[in-house]
């Protein structure tokens, strides 16, 4: 496979690769070089590529694996994952900090959830996908899925509920 | 829609039974403005998700270039060619087995290796020959140790005889 058939095929899914590393890993540094990593391991494989019948599944597992493996060795090295996500939008400044307010409660939120559960809710609420694929991807069973996916959108409007109200009273 | 048909579908969502199709109609719903206050908790969990479903990898992709095996292989032929040329040497010089094959020259280093080799073998003859003292003294020895024998002979008829007194 030449660089561009890679590119051709990676493209349409790189955007979730970074998007799951960062739901995990939480810094965009961090993402993009897992992100980075996985792209490399893919390209590595390139003879072998074809042969999976659903690559974007299998990066997508890939990901999830490489970003737990990383929390674990940063977490073993007592290090802690800094992330200063500095960002520059031509937005109007007051939209902007609303926006970024409410946004940041949801994903404050979602940082306090448990590792498998952020997973889910980010392949099921963000990318989109169906709950077999899903299953196929954590290696679990749907039924799993379906409860691990439903304890997490629970728990996150709990606690954006409780957040609502402390904002206004 | 009907608020009594989101808040049924919110609820199955929030079971996690919801279809993606459902899903789509639900974040439809809260992406409009007039949001029920009991459902204001809803709308930004949405906000945020469409919010983040745009972020994008930005960074160039770096592929390295696969690594050239050619290289690999020219070290493989180098090897294969320095062992034929051996080979080939060895070969050429163990065909020249009788005189007629040496050129003039290899003749003369020859026969000069041949008479070198012979005054060596002159001089160690002569040393050898002043050898020949040892091998006098050595049969002189012999012989003296040979006249020990008489005096263990004598001995033991010296002891019979002290026993027999």
């Amino acid at each position: 496979m030449t660089q561009t058939n890679f590119l051709k095929l990676v493209m349409p899914f790189k955007d979730k690769i970074y998007r799951l590393s960062k739901r995990l890993l939480v810094s965009n540094e961090e993402a993009e070089d897992a992100t980075q990593e996985v792209l490399l391991k893919l390209w590595k494989n390139n003879t072998s590529i074809e042969k999976y019948n659903n690559v974007e599944a299998f990066s997508m597992t890939m990901t999830k694996n490489l970003c737990l493996d990383r929390l674990k060795s940063k977490q073993a090295q007592n290090l802690k994952i800094v992330h200063s996500n500095y960002q520059d939008h031509n937005v109007s400044l007051h939209k902007q900090i609303e926006n970024n307010d409410s946004i940041r409660w949801v994903s404050k939120i979602m940082e306090g959830l448990p590792e498998q559960q952020k997973i889910i809710v980010q392949l099921r609420d963000i990318e989109e996908y169906d709950f077999e694929e899903i299953a196929k991807m954590l290696d679990m069973n749907e039924t799993a899925v379906r409860v691990a996916l439903s304890r997490a959108r629970k728990t996150i409007r709990e606690q954006l509920t409780n957040k609502h109200h402390y904002g206004i009273r | 829609m009907a608020l009594d048909n989101i808040e049924q579908l919110l609820e199955k969502y929030d079971n996690a039974e919801t279809t993606l199709a459902e899903e789509a109609q639900i974040r439809a719903y809260f992406a409009q403005n007039d949001i029920p206050p009991h459902l204001e908790s809803y709308k930004l969990l949405f906000q945020y998700v469409s919010h983040s479903r745009q972020e994008k990898f930005t960074k160039a992709v770096t592929l390295p270039a696969k690594r050239k095996t050619i290289y690999q292989w020219v070290s493989v032929a180098a090897v294969v060619t320095l062992m034929a040329g051996a080979y080939y040497q060895v070969n050429q010089m163990n065909q020249k087995t009788s005189f007629d094959d040496l050129s003039h020259e290899e003749l003369l280093a020859y026969n000069q290796t041949i008479e070198v080799f012979n005054l060596v073998s002159s001089k160690l003859n002569k040393g050898s020959g002043n050898l020949e003292a040892f091998k006098l003294v050595s049969s002189k020895l012999n012989e003296g140790a040979g006249n020990l024998n008489y005096l263990k002979d004598f001995q033991n008829t010296a002891k019979r005889i002290i026993k027999n007194n």
